[in-house]
């Protein structure tokens, strides 16, 4: 079992009262899917900026109702904006779905460790997102794409439940058209006219070309889905300190101090939530851990 | 017309197996080619063939009254279509159509079978082969149903 | 943390018990004049008093509030006073209450907001700490203190809540002349005696009619408050008598905790059928954590009035074994009382340590003294390195875990 040392992972601090919320002003809200919308955030006047790694979360307030964890889904190089989307399940995203520009969002973060942006540079990249799995990753996608020449084969599976439910269509179609660039989308179930792949996202892996000794992989979504993936990468020759995946768990401060992320000894919230595989393979195949 | 025993011999699928059953096996061999669109089989009829796909993606279907036609899995490039043809009743439990252009080696599963019970040895093999196949299946079945990115995932 | 309170590195003080402290005696009759000098540098004294049938800890004035006279009786699931035969103020051990009450706040407003027209404004609540003597804090205790120091105030972030009651702690130890029913801080390396973490510490004698103090030194405040208490030096036989106390409450003890590699023993016995066991009595109470001196978990509750106009946040003291603590979408991580059991008993003997680098236990007992069916944590390690020795308790579930 890992010790809990510094991951090398770059984590930047948040600022000086990490309880009190900065208050950010809703610019756009927007229905992705039935269950799924992004809301489009400008930082406060007196701050304005904010610049996070890819895998960052921040913890999202709405006014009087409470808090959520919410991965960072925007472009890290636009610190203008403050991009999250998410899947509205609970009171307080249900509630979030429900405000319109002009309206105020508590924000405290950037939170937690990021993906290994830098450990990839020079290797391939296989990035495996389900569902709204995708929403964490696609800073990464943004980040790598803006020097892609610094890494090798890019491949990017992507699976979901039906094409209603495909995240960031237009973006996807756009990345589908790169010739630098493998992009398999797959879904559960379809109805028929559905032209592209139907199946679980895991049964993309055995069929892309990658150099397991040189390939770094990245991995979003359900804890059920990633065991799944990482079983079948591991198939194909993955170290398991090159795979990657972003762990969940509850928050209520997100600075390591309320107890609710513990994974075994590690926080979520600080440790996490980007873990190599390696360092928590023990801890993930615990049930009700 | 072009024999098919050079890509049949190196195909994964027929990896390990004795030459004089990969013989038997090319005998029994033929190209075929679906377009775009095109129904390959229905549900419920005779299953006498099982396909190797070279180039293409196929739909596998169910029909559901109310629902339309559901697709449950494609397969695309060195996947293989079908099993029916070697387990009583020998009938298709979906349908197959052709997404985009798609060209197969099909191969005569009822001419297979007699060459099976003739010789089990390659019986044997057929059946540890597709049982393999079977098992992937099954399990990305499994996985499909436990509906992870559903409202409780 | 430059504080005069001397919080050093306290495993490394525990092996050397002999680390001296200047030695001083104070007569019974002066222990109101330590109160007097403490208040008049303007601290709160905080000490224990007899309340509701138990030892909690309260604001005092005079020592004749200190529960004098009395003792405490504790057991799995028992607590009870008894009156002892001599006057003795310090004469039992510890009850429910900690200090942890005190630096890390039960409830407390974290901020408030009000909405107008245009805009809200949110205000933190300024951390305005009382500055507090803590009167007869047990060395356990002051470990206890310690390792939510090492929780708080760390690298990343620092809990200025917390932080800020610290500073203001004057500490007056208490070394124990008598071992709790319940207590094993001798298997922790957290007691009987305090030898650092203390402004003041107190080792009360009476014998032959002679009640006093012999007190130890522990900081340049405690020197200085000490200034104001009518004092004698000590000679060489007190220093023995405060190591001979100290050795025969450590052999009171009654219960043990192997803590030899207690890390890696829970950590690969995840699946332990004894947890199973444990789970069939485990109500969920909550009861340990929230007498626990070191649990530190907490939740927040965001608040407004019917209006909507105004909003706070307050933070609560929460427990990892309410359903609720582990929710995530969809529904529990830890959705049985199996899992939740576990996660507080490993958390506390075995990832406290790669989180904090020390235990999260320090033997107070407390836990099993105020669990309604008597759950004991040193009985559970023990079950889980040597589960032939320690037979299930359940008639009902077999070594598989099976019922």
């Amino acid at each position: 079992m890992a010790n809990v040392p510094d991951t090398g992972l770059e984590t930047m601090t948040a600022s000086a009262e990490p309880m009190v919320p900065a208050l950010f002003r809703i610019q756009r809200v927007r229905q992705e899917t039935h269950d799924t919308f992004t809301v489009e955030l400008e930082p406060p006047s007196r701050r304005k900026t904010f610049t996070f790694a890819p895998g960052q979360f921040n913890m999202l307030y709405v006014l009087g109702v409470g808090e959520v964890p919410i991965s960072i889904s925007g472009n890290p190089a636009d610190s203008h904006v403050l991009i999250h989307t998410m899947r509205a399940v609970g009171t307080v995203t249900k509630a979030m779905r429900t405000l319109k520009r002009g309206d105020f969002l508590g924000v405290r973060g950037p939170f937690g460790t990021t993906w290994p942006v830098a450990e990839a540079v020079g290797n391939d990249v296989i990035i495996v997102a389900g569902g709204i799995g995708l929403a964490p990753l696609r800073p990464v996608i943004y980040r790598i794409l803006a020097e892609r020449e610094r890494y090798g084969k890019i491949i990017f599976l992507y699976g979901t439940r039906t094409p209603a439910d495909i995240l960031y269509r237009r973006e996807l179609e756009q990345w589908r058209s790169r010739f630098d660039l493998d992009v398999q989308i797959t879904v559960d179930r379809a109805q028929a006219g559905w032209r592209a792949n139907v199946g679980v996202v895991t049964t993309l892996i055995p069929k892309v070309a990658f150099d397991p000794a040189n390939t770094i992989a990245m991995v979003c979504g359900p804890e059920v889905m990633m065991r799944f993936t990482i079983q079948a990468l591991q198939k194909r020759g993955l170290g398991l300190n090159d795979i990657y995946v972003s762990m969940e768990r509850n928050m209520k401060c997100g600075i390591g101090f309320c107890g609710h992320c513990q994974y075994g000894p590690m926080f979520i919230c600080k440790d996490g939530p980007v873990f190599s595989y390696d360092r928590i393979k023990d801890l993930f195949l615990i049930r009700e851990l | 017309m072009e024999t098919l025993e050079p890509i049949l011999r190196v195909h994964p699928f027929l990896e390990g197996l004795a030459p004089q059953h990969i013989q038997l096996i090319v005998g029994c061999a033929s190209n075929v080619r679906f377009d775009a669109g095109q129904t390959i089989f229905h549900e419920g009829e005779e299953a006498n063939q099982f396909y190797i796909v070279r180039h293409g993606k196929i739909a596998l279907e169910i029909f559901a009254p109310n629902r339309g036609s559901l697709i449950v899995e494609t397969l695309g490039e060195g996947d293989i279509l079908g099993w029916s043809w070697l387990i009583p009743p020998y009938e298709w439990h979906l349908d197959a159509k052709a997404i985009e252009l798609t060209r197969a080696i099909a191969l005569d599963g009822k001419c297979l079978r007699k060459k099976c019970e003739e010789d089990h040895d390659l019986g044997y093999e057929l059946l540890k082969r597709f049982a393999h196949i079977i098992e992937q299946r099954l399990e990305a079945t499994r996985i499909q149903i436990l509906d992870m990115y559903g409202e409780r995932s | 943390m430059a504080n005069s309170s001397a919080m050093g590195d306290n495993k490394k003080s525990q092996e050397t018990a002999e680390k001296s402290h200047t030695m001083f005696i104070i007569e019974r009759e002066h222990i109101d004049s330590l109160f007097a000098a403490l208040a008049e540098l303007k601290y709160e004294l905080i000490g224990p008093t007899v309340h509701d049938g138990a030892i909690r800890l309260e604001a005092i004035t005079s020592a004749n509030q200190l529960p004098i006279g009395w003792t405490d009786q504790q057991d799995g699931g028992t607590y009870r006073l008894k009156k002892r035969n001599d006057k003795a103020l310090f004469g039992y051990v510890v009850g429910p209450h900690s200090w942890k009450q005190f630096l890390h706040p039960p409830a407390i407003r974290l901020w408030h907001g009000k909405r107008d027209g245009r805009g809200i404004h949110i205000d933190e609540e300024k951390a305005e700490a009382p500055a507090r003597a803590f009167i007869g804090v047990r060395p356990c205790e002051i470990h206890a203190i310690s390792i939510q120091d090492k929780v708080f105030i760390n690298g990343s972030f620092t809990d200025r809540i917390y932080q800020s009651r610290r500073r203001k702690i004057f500490v007056v130890a208490v070394n124990c002349g008598q071992a709790g029913g319940t207590c094993f801080c001798a298997s922790m390396n957290t007691g009987p005696r305090a030898s650092a973490g203390f402004d003041l510490a107190l080792t009360e004698v009476i014998e032959n009619n002679h009640h006093y103090f012999i007190t130890e030194v522990g900081s340049d405040r405690g020197e200085k408050v000490l200034r104001a208490v009518p004092h004698q030096a000590a000679g060489e036989e007190h220093g023995k008598k405060v190591d001979s106390i100290a050795a025969r409450t450590a052999s009171q003890m009654g219960r043990t905790l192997d803590t030899n590699d207690i890390k890696n023993l829970l950590y690969h016995n995840y699946e332990h059928p004894r947890w199973n066991d444990v789970a069939s009595r485990c109500l969920n109470c909550t009861n340990c954590t929230m007498v626990c001196p070191t649990c530190f978990c907490t939740t927040v509750e965001d608040i407004t009035d019917l209006t909507g106009q105004y909003i706070e946040r307050v933070r609560r003291w929460d427990s990892c074994f309410t359903v609720d603590f582990s929710y995530i979408h969809g529904g529990s991580v830890r959705s049985s009382a199996r899992a939740r059991y576990r996660q507080w008993m490993v958390h506390k003997l075995a990832s406290w340590i790669d989180q904090f680098g020390s235990s999260g236990c320090v033997g107070c007992g407390r836990c099993i003294t105020w669990c309604p069916v008597g759950i004991d944590i040193t009985k559970e390690a023990k079950a889980i390195r040597d589960p032939e020795k320690t037979p299930t308790t359940s008639s009902k579930v077999n070594n598989n875990g099976n019922a």
